[in-house]
């Protein structure tokens, strides 16, 4: 074998040795650390997939959503509103949605109950989301019944549970036809909750929205992209407060850090003068000492990144939902979909990694000025 | 100074061919390190200063010029602060002289940067240190095989010949134990183990046998002089009357104040 790869094995061999050697402050360094990171990558990794819900949830939302409002709330849409708005340059489809808030008193959870214009429900079924179906412990053809708000009992068969691939969007739906959805809620026919338009071209929407204004003077458009920047901010202002709450603990990590791994204990400095005494080099020493910080600091990040990645997205981020999820209290619970950014890993990486290894290399220009005769003299 | 006393040559020692004791034979084979190349070490007005050109300014050396004859065993003797350690530093590459120059088989390397000082030292010497210095924590084989990790020398390689020298100073049986958990006598050999990992020319010892009782002295000497006739130049100080009127030790030098004084 190569000498050069014999020679970092042995200093391998040394550095493992001498983390065993102090075990209680190497493991209880490692423990810290560990937890640092695992606190910084859940916040990270659970930030990052809510983001991407939410971009997939608005992805699928249409650019326009119009409003009617009486006295300043969000009211029914009245039949002919459709015809009213008649032919608009630049808007591909109009169409008015159905749907509500369902308060499920068995698992005290929210449920959007709506009726799709595009798929066809058969009257008597459901599509239900997967939390809902989680919750409820419900499997196609099951039977289930739902107490509509005017008392009347309702029983539907499940006919199908919608894909995990988006929990957030589609987590708490039921999905039904429309006479259903209309007996269900005592809805009165012909009226819509609101109307969806889709635009191709990003540049008219802000038109479009103008016009939709003046031909209906009591309604509010609703822009996409506004939404998109509501929640944006809203994820960002949430994850600011975590970090400055963090910044805390980070802190003290870097004290802590910086004072294991930099100040080199009378036992580490005579060690380091009996290793050059007897022949190793200043490079050798550092060698090692690297070795020890990257094996320390790789652990940690490691661990703690696993297991911020099971508690976010095995365990449903029990640490930092209550935080970071402001509607996790209306929500059935629901499953984050894995999400990892490159990025952030290499951010985390560099703000965790680094600063301890810089923190072990500070001591080396203490290694070099250690004078090997010091062995002579101890 | 001192000529040298002619030494008589132990009888059993092995000839390679080395020249009679003297002051400056030529060497031959390549110098620094090379094992069988009989690396004499001469030392040259020698000085060296402590904390110089501050008020606590100290000449802990003061003019040495001196010989050391590759294959003796040589001791240094002289009251504590005389300079004895300090002369060891410098000669087996641990501390540069602040003035003078050391030449260690015909090659000066008193100008040599410290990287190159570490190779000399790993490969030329090896030390016994008076408290023994061995690592805690770790087992008496592992720092046997500390000083060998920067060579490379394959592991399996490395730790058979560990084991063996750990055999021959008769600790096979303590080669898994604890450092620490060794006896005095124990630790200083391993200690010697360790020194003689690298196959150095030149054993140092300091002081060596300060922490050993009487039994324990007369077997440290024993093995000391089992090493110089296989060829191994020893240099060691000592005040212990047991080390210096001993029959392996070929010549004994006196220091005081940092200076050699006639015997
Ligand atoms: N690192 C140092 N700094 C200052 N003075 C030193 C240092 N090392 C040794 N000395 C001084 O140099 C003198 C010689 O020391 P040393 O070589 O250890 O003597 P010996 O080994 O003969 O007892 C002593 O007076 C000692 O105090
Ligand atoms: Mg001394």
């Amino acid at each position: 074998m190569n000498a050069s790869i014999e020679k970092q094995r042995h200093l391998i061999d040394f550095t493992l040795a001498s983390l065993a050697r102090r075990k209680t402050k190497n493991l209880g360094l490692l423990l810290v650390y560990t937890l640092l990171v695992f606190v910084l990558a859940s916040v990270s990794l659970y930030t990052h997939a809510l983001r991407q819900e939410a971009a997939r949830v608005l992805e699928r939302s249409p650019e326009i959503i119009l409003q009617r409002m009486v006295a300043g709330r969000h009211d029914l849409i009245p039949p002919g509103y459709l015809e009213r708005i008649g032919r608009i340059r630049g808007v591909q489809t109009i169409e008015g949605r159905l749907w509500g808030y369902y308060y499920d008193p068995v698992v005290k959870a929210n449920y959007t109950f709506m009726a799709p214009a595009a798929e066809a429900v058969r009257p008597g079924t459901l599509t239900v989301g997967p939390a809902v179906a989680r919750s409820r412990g419900l499997a196609p053809g099951n039977t289930i019944s739902f107490r509509a708000y005017s008392g009347k009992l309702f029983a539907f068969t499940v006919a199908g549970v919608l894909p995990h691939a988006s929990e957030l969007v589609s987590a708490d739906l039921v999905l039904m036809g429309e006479a259903d959805f209309r007996a269900f809620f005592d809805y009165p026919a012909g009226h819509h909750t609101d109307i969806a338009l889709s635009v191709a071209n990003p540049l008219e929407v802000r038109t479009v929205a103008a016009k939709l204004a003046a031909a209906l003077p009591d309604s509010r458009p609703i822009l996409r992209e506004e939404v998109l920047r509501t929640y944006a901010s809203v994820f960002d202002w949430r994850e600011g407060i975590v970090l400055a709450l963090l910044s805390a603990a980070i802190f003290a990590f870097a004290i802590l850090a910086w004072e294991k791994a930099s100040g080199l204990s009378a036992e580490e400095k005579r060690e380091i003068g009996i290793l050059k005494a007897i022949g190793w080099e200043t490079g050798d020493v550092i060698k090692m000492k690297l070795w020890e910080g990257g094996l320390v600091s790789l652990t940690a990040f490691l661990a703690g990144f696993v297991a911020a990645y099971l508690q976010v997205f095995r365990l449903g981020a029990p640490l930092f939902e209550p935080v970071l999820k402001g509607w996790a209290v209306l929500y059935p619970r629901f499953e984050l979909v894995p999400a990892i950014d490159g990025l952030q890993v290499a951010t985390l990486f560099f703000f965790t990694v680094f600063p301890y290894m810089a923190a072990v290399l500070v001591p080396i220009w203490r290694t070099a000025i250690t004078d090997p005769d010091s062995a002579m003299r101890s | 100074m001192n000529d040298l006393p002619p030494i008589p040559l132990p009888a059993e020692g092995v000839d390679t061919g080395s020249p009679p004791a003297g002051g400056s034979m030529p060497l031959d084979g390549p110098a620094l390190g090379r094992p069988g190349g009989g690396a004499m070490i001469e030392l040259k007005a020698i000085r060296k200063a402590f904390n110089q050109g501050r008020p606590n300014e100290f000449w802990a050396l003061n003019g040495i010029d001196l010989t050391i004859e590759a294959k003796k065993v040589t001791a240094f003797q002289g009251p504590s602060g005389s300079g004895k350690t300090t002369l060891l530093t410098i000669v087996g590459c641990l501390a540069r002289p602040t003035s003078g120059r050391v030449r260690l088989a015909e090659d000066d390397i008193s100008g040599l940067p410290e990287r190159f000082l570490t190779g000399i030292r790993r490969s030329t010497f090896g030390f016994v240190f008076q408290q023994f210095n061995l690592v805690k924590g770790l087992s008496a084989l592992e720092n046997v095989m500390l000083p060998a990790f920067p060579t490379g020398r394959p592991h399996r390689e490395l730790r058979s010949h560990a084991e063996s020298l750990l055999d021959r100073l008769k600790l096979a049986h303590r080669r898994e134990a604890r450092v620490e958990w060794l006896s005095g006598g124990e630790q200083q050999r391993v200690a010697i183990a360790r020194a003689l990992v690298n196959d150095p020319q030149v054993l140092i010892a300091d002081e060596p046998t300060a922490n050993l009782d009487t039994a324990l002295s007369r077997e440290f000497m024993g093995i000391l002089e089992s090493l110089n006739a296989e060829g191994r130049t020893v240099i060691l100080t000592s005040h212990d009357p047991l080390v210096v009127e001993s029959a392996a030790v070929h010549r004994v030098v006196s220091m005081r104040d940092g200076q050699l004084v006639e015997n």
